[in-house]
């Protein structure tokens, strides 16, 4: 048998101020950095904080910072990230820790109610279902925004968050985009004005960092541009 | 200061942007300044002028030349991308306006000197 293998893990302890504290992890085959965190927590520091709820890429709630890039834990093999037998894994950035691993998400959450990302009802629950036609081309747009699962990593990777906390970010506003061109929608004054405030979508440098490490390969970018086109097409319709 | 989630090319055509911007509003005043010599002082123009012909000079102004078209090829592309339908290949777009920009600077080395 090969002699064991050990990697070497430093980890976050501590909430906004604290340090990084290594631990030898023994390396196993198709080892996910989930897997790493959960197996210092059972075996050697069980104090240790962190969240995770599905491990298979649904929930959303294990995303953190492996060697400096926002990354799902729980589909991200240690194999890919591992630099000479080491691994850095820290809380999510842009985000208040609140101990370890874990961050409070609730700004996150905030600003996509904040950006309107939410239901205006067209009808009541009594009148018929409506058909939507799939291939409408407003329905089409809409196909990867509803694939978010909420993990932040995104909103981790954006240096606009980073520079001003008011940014709404790109997860809420891929979001006002997706509510945007619902046909069920009643109030898309409310979104147009909800994105184009202070923090709103004309922030956004088109640095792309939310496209690159968006774990569902969706593309924030391309929804934040469509808000920027749908804004000032507004802006130059009220005037005349 | 490019690592972890910065090390893709978007971003570098972010700094590249930003760069050029602060840059040319540093340049611009000085162009100005020196070019209202031309009605108030010409001779004065004339010593400049001749000072700007040294070759350290010349190789700075490929890099003014080379600023100007990046900053304005990078400004067409964030515009082209926030106002017309999203079009894939916007890295490539990207190389594209350094690679135009590398070239027309080059042009402009090579008439100089
Ligand atoms: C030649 C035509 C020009 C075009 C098409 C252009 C376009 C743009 C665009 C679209 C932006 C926004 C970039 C972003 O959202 O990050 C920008 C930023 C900027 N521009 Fe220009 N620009 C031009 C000329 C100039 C000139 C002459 C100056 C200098 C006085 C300048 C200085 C800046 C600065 C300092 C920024 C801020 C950089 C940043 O936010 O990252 N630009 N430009
Ligand atoms: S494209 Fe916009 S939203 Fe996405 S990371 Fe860059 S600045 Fe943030
Ligand atoms: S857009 Fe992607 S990175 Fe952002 S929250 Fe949704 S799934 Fe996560
Ligand atoms: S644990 Fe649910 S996405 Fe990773």
């Amino acid at each position: 048998m090969p002699k064991e293998q050990q990697m070497s893990v430093s980890v976050w302890r501590g909430g906004a101020t604290g340090a990084f504290q290594s631990f030898d992890v023994k390396m196993e085959d198709n080892q996910t950095v989930l897997d790493v965190v959960a197996w210092i927590q059972q075996y050697a520091d069980p104090t240790l904080s962190y969240r995770y709820a599905c491990r298979v890429g649904m929930c959303g709630s294990c995303a953190m910072m492996v060697n400096g890039v926002p990354r799902w834990t729980c589909r991200t093999h240690v194999n890919k990230v591992l630099k000479d037998g080491h691994m850095e894994i820290g809380p999510l950035r842009n985000l208040p820790v609140i101990k370890d691993l874990a961050t409070d998400m609730d700004p996150f959450f905030d600003k996509w109610v904040a950006a309107e990302g939410l239901h205006h009802p067209t009808q009541t629950r009594d009148d018929p279902i409506e058909a939507i036609d799939p291939t409408n081309a407003a329905r089409v747009e809409i196909n990867a925004g509803i694939e978010c699962i909420n993990c932040s990593v995104c909103y981790a990777a954006c240096d606009t968050v980073a520079g001003n906390p008011d940014y709404l970010g790109p997860a809420a506003l891929q979001r006002a985009w997706s509510v945007y061109n619902d046909s069920k929608d009643a109030n898309k004054q409310a979104i147009l004005d909800a994105v184009s405030g202070v923090g709103g979508c004309h922030n956004c440098h088109s640095q792309g960092s939310c496209a690159v490490h968006c774990p569902n390969e969706l593309n924030p970018m391309n929804a934040i541009a469509g808000l920027k086109r749908e804004t000032a097409r507004n802006f130059f319709k009220r005037r005349t | 200061m490019i690592h972890g989630h910065r090390t893709h090319t978007l971003w570098i055509a972010f700094l590249l942007h930003r760069i050029s911007g602060v840059a040319l509003a540093l340049f611009l005043p000085a162009h100005f300044w020196v070019l209202s010599y031309a009605l108030n002082a010409p001779q004065k123009l004339d010593g400049f002028l001749h000072w700007a012909e040294t070759p350290i000079v010349k190789f700075a102004e490929f890099g003014l030349v080379f600023l100007l078209s990046v900053h304005m090829l990078g400004g067409l592309r964030l515009m082209a991308l926030e106002f017309l339908p999203w079009t894939s290949g916007q890295k490539t777009a990207a190389a594209s306006t350094v690679a135009a920009s590398t070239f027309l600077a080059g042009i402009f080395l090579l008439r100089a000197i």
